[in-house]
C-alpha cells in the first residue's frame, strides 16, 4: 500500500495556526494500515493540536471525521455539510487523499498531516519497506519477483554494482543489497543462467519522467 | 498561596496493580488522595489515546501501572504498554509538555508498599512540576476574563 | 583496430599496458590538472580521468581529459551513470570525441550520499552495462542509442570496471562475462591487495575464456601509510586489504612506511603479471601520482613502448 508518517507537530500546527475550527479527516484504507491517518492517529493528532493551542492560551475546535478513501469523490463529498463550519480542513490521507478534498472544496484550504513516502509492504507488526516504483512496466518476472527498481539504491537492471557488501547496499547497510537478494532467489527457483542475460534500457517514459499518468477503462468511463 | 494538588489517574491492571492498590489499603498504608484509579483488565488495554486524553481534559499526571515484567496475566499486555507509553512521552514533548507527566510503572499483587510509594513519589513530582500548562492556560485565559 | 586508442594499440600489439589515473580538481585550476598528469607522462599509456569521484563535485571528466589533450597525453574519459541520461551521454561521448578523446570507461558511479550533495537525485537512466552497450551501438553500426543515424560517429575503445573483491563473490565472474557480451573491449579492476582472491577470480575468467574476448588490467595502488591501509580494509566497501598487509605497514616504522607501501605495490604487480590472462596494470596512485614512476620502473614496465 501508499505509507505514510505523521509530519512534525510543529509543521502541522503552524499551518493551522489562525484557524479556530478544523476539520481532520483520516483515511481508512493505506494509512490506516500503515498507522499513520486512521480513525485513530485523527484522535490522537487532534487531542495533541487540542492541547497545544490551550497550553498557548487559545481554543481549538476539531471536528474528526475518518472517510472510507479520501481519493474516491464519493466519499469526499461526506465531507460537504461540515465544510461551512470550518476555516481549514487537515488531511491525514495520502497526497492523492489531500489533492481530492482540495479539488472538491476549491474555496477551503487544505493542509496535509503526513508526508506521504511510497509503496511498500509490511515486513512484520510496525515495518513497512519499500517495494514499488510504479515503473508502468513491470519486470518482476524476470528478477524473481523482486524489483531493482524500487529497491536498488541505483536501479541498476545489470547489477550488483561494486558497492555491495555482505549482502548490503552501500548507502547503508540497513538497506539490503537487493541483486544479492535477486541472485539467491533465482538459484532457489534454478534460473542462475537468467542472471546473465541482460536486461536491456528501460524505457521510462512509462514512469512519471514521461509525465503525469492516467489510466481510463473505457468500459467504465461514463 | 494554596498548595496545589495535583490530579494524578492512574490506570491499574486489575491482576497486579488495582490489587497492589487495594492491599495497600486494606494495610492502612496512607498514599495521597491525589491519585485516582482506574481499574483495567490489563495495562495492555490502554490506549495512547486514554493517555492523550487524561492529560487534555486536565489531569496533571498520568501512571499505567501493569504487571512485573514476565508477569503479565496476558503474556505481554504490559510491555505493549510500556511502549505506548514511549510512543505517547515523545508526542507530548513535540507539543512542549514535560514527557514525565506521563509514566509507566510495574508491581505484583502482592506490592502494596509499592503502589503507595509510587503514588506518593509520583504525586510529589508532579506537584514539584507544576499544573499541567493545558488546565493552567485555560485557568488563566478564565481568571483573565473575569478580570476583563 | 577499432579505434585510434594507444591504449588498444598497446595491448593488442602484445605488450603489458599501464594506465595511471588522476582525479581533477574541486575547482576552475587547469594548471593542477597539468601537474598532475606531467608527473604521469612517459610512465603511462593513458591517464584516467575521474568523474565526480565518490559523488564530490570536481572539474568534469570531460573538461580534464581535453586538458590533457592540449598537452599531447592520452586521457581515458570516466563516465558514471549517476550523473546524466543518456542523451546526455552521448552528447559528451561525441563531443569529447570531437576533442580527440577515444578511449572511455562507463561505471556505474559511487551513490550521492557519499558525497558533498547527498540531496541531488541521482539520474541512473542507464546502468554501466546499458552504457557500454550504447558506446559500442554509436561506435558499431554507427547510431545513436535511440537509432537514428550518427554522422561522425565516435570510435570509442570501451572500458568498464569489474571488482573481483565484491558481494557476491560467485557472481564476480558472471558480472564480467555481460560487461563483456555488451561490448567491453578492456577491464579495469579494483585495486588489488588479496592477490590470492585475485587469482581465484581470474581463474573462473579463463574457464570462460573471457580473458581472450577481452583486455584485463589489474588495478594496483600503493598504501602510503598504515592509516591508508587500515581505512582502505574498514572503510571501503568492495576492497580487500589482507590483515597481513595491515600488520606489514603497522610493524613499518613511520617514516618509511610510504616506500614500504610502493615495495608492496611492486611486488603486488610482479605476482600479477605472472598471472595468465592479465594484460595489463592500472595505477591508481591517488593525490600520490610522484609515487608512479619508481613503481613503473622497478615493475621492469618502463620504458613504455611506442605504437
Amino acid at each position: 500500500m501508499i505509507t505514510a508518517e505523521r509530519k512534525p507537530l510543529a509543521e502541522i500546527i503552524d499551518s493551522i495556526d489562525d484557524c479556530r475550527r478544523i476539520l481532520l479527516v483520516g483515511c481508512n484504507e493505506c494509512v490506516t494500515v500503515c498507522s499513520a491517518g486512521g480513525r485513530k492517529e485523527v484522535a490522537m493528532l487532534a487531542s495533541a493540536m487540542q492541547m497545544d493551542f490551550m497550553k498557548r492560551g487559545k481554543t481549538l475546535d476539531v471536528r474528526e471525521m475518518t472517510l472510507e478513501r479520501q481519493c474516491d469523490p464519493e466519499y469526499v463529498e461526506q465531507l460537504a455539510p461540515y465544510i461551512g463550519q470550518v476555516d481549514a480542513v487537515v488531511s491525514m490521507a495520502c497526497g492523492c487523499g489531500v489533492q481530492e478534498v482540495a479539488r472538491r472544496f476549491r474555496d477551503k484550504r487544505v493542509f496535509p498531516a503526513v508526508n506521504t513516502k511510497f509503496m511498500g509492504a509490511s515486513e512484520g507488526p510496525g515495518i513497512w519497506a519499500e517495494r514499488c516504483h510504479g515503473c508502468g512496466n513491470c519486470l518482476l518476472g524476470l528478477t524473481g519477483g523482486i524489483c531493482p527498481i524500487a529497491r536498488c539504491s541505483k536501479r541498476l537492471l545489470n547489477g550488483p554494482c561494486g558497492g555491495s557488501s555482505h549482502g548490503k547496499c552501500e548507502v547503508s547497510d540497513e538497506i539490503d543489497c537487493v541483486w544479492q537478494l535477486i541472485w539467491d532467489r533465482l538459484k532457489e527457483l534454478g534460473q542462475e543462467d537468467r542472471y546473465e542475460e541482460i536486461i536491456e534500457a528501460k524505457d521510462w517514459s512509462t514512469e512519471r519522467a514521461g509525465g503525469p499518468r492516467k489510466i481510463v477503462r473505457e468500459d467504465l468511463a461514463q | 498561596m494554596e498548595t496545589f494538588e495535583p490530579v494524578i489517574v492512574a490506570f491499574c491492571c486489575h491482576y497486579c496493580a488495582y490489587t497492589a492498590a487495594d492491599m495497600a489499603g486494606t494495610m492502612r498504608l496512607n498514599y495521597p488522595t491525589n491519585v485516582k484509579i482506574v481499574r483495567v483488565p490489563c495495562s495492555g488495554k490502554v490506549d495512547t489515546i486514554h493517555m492523550m486524553k487524561a492529560l487534555e481534559k486536565g489531569a496533571d499526571g498520568v501512571l499505567v501501572a501493569g504487571c512485573l515484567d514476565g508477569d503479565c496475566h496476558f503474556k505481554n499486555g504490559n510491555t505493549k504498554a510500556a511502549k505506548r507509553v514511549a510512543f505517547v512521552q515523545k508526542l507530548l514533548e513535540e507539543i512542549g509538555i514535560e514527557p514525565q507527566r506521563l509514566a509507566m510503572v510495574t508491581m505484583s499483587a502482592g506490592m502494596g508498599p509499592r503502589f503507595a510509594k509510587i503514588a506518593t513519589e509520583f504525586t510529589e513530582e508532579i506537584r514539584k512540576l507544576g499544573p499541567n500548562p493545558v488546565g493552567a492556560a485555560k485557568q488563566a485565559q478564565a481568571a483573565a476574563d473575569k478580570v476583563a | 583496430m577499432m579505434t585510434e586508442s594507444v591504449l588498444e594499440k598497446v595491448m593488442k600489439a602484445g605488450h603489458i599496458a599501464v594506465t595511471g589515473e588522476c582525479g581533477p580538481p574541486r575547482g576552475a585550476m587547469p594548471e593542477k590538472v597539468k601537474e598532475k598528469a606531467e608527473l604521469l607522462r612517459g610512465y603511462v599509456d593513458a591517464v584516467n580521468i575521474t568523474d565526480n569521484q565518490t559523488a564530490m563535485v570536481r572539474m568534469s571528466s570531460f573538461a580534464a581529459s581535453m586538458i590533457l589533450k592540449q598537452i599531447d597525453m592520452n586521457p581515458v574519459l570516466q563516465m558514471v551513470c549517476r550523473d546524466r541520461n543518456r542523451l546526455a551521454m552521448q552528447a559528451d561521448i561525441i563531443g569529447a570525441y570531437s576533442h580527440g578523446i577515444n578511449t572511455m570507461l562507463c561505471l556505474s558511479g559511487d551513490h550521492m550520499k557519499f558525497g558533498d550533495h547527498p540531496m541531488a537525485s541521482g539520474v541512473f537512466d542507464l546502468d554501466s552495462i546499458q552504457m557500454i552497450q550504447m558506446v559500442r551501438k554509436m561506435r558499431d553500426e554507427g547510431k545513436f542509442f535511440g537509432g537514428a543515424e550518427i554522422k561522425g560517429a565516435p570510435k570509442m575503445f570501451i572500458g568498464a570496471a569489474a571488482n573481483p573483491f565484491a558481494d557476491p563473490f560467485e557472481l564476480r565472474v558472471a558480472r564480467l562475462a555481460k560487461k563483456v557480451r555488451a561490448g567491453a573491449d578492456f577491464i579495469q579492476t579494483q585495486c588489488i591487495f588479496n592477490v590470492d582472491k585475485f587469482e581465484q577470480w581470474m581463474k573462473g575468467v579463463r574457464e570462460r575464456g573471457l580473458h581472450k574476448e577481452t583486455f584485463i588490467m589489474a588495478g594496483i595502488t600503493p598504501m602510503k601509510s598504515v592509516g591508508a591501509a587500515r581505512y582502505m580494509r574498514n572503510k571501503v566497501p568492495g576492497m580487500d586489504v589482507p590483515s597481513e598487509l595491515v600488520d606489514r605497514m603497522a610493524k613499518t616504522p613511520k617514516e618509511k612506511q610510504a616506500q614500504e607501501g610502493i615495495d608492496i605495490c611492486v611486488e603486488t604487480i610482479k605476482r600479477v603479471l605472472d598471472i595468465e590472462g592479465v594484460a595489463g596494470v592500472h595505477i591508481m596512485a591517488i593525490e600520490w601520482e610522484s609515487a608512479v614512476p619508481e613503481i613503473v620502473e622497478r615493475s621492469g614496465l618502463y620504458p613504455r613502448p611506442q605504437v
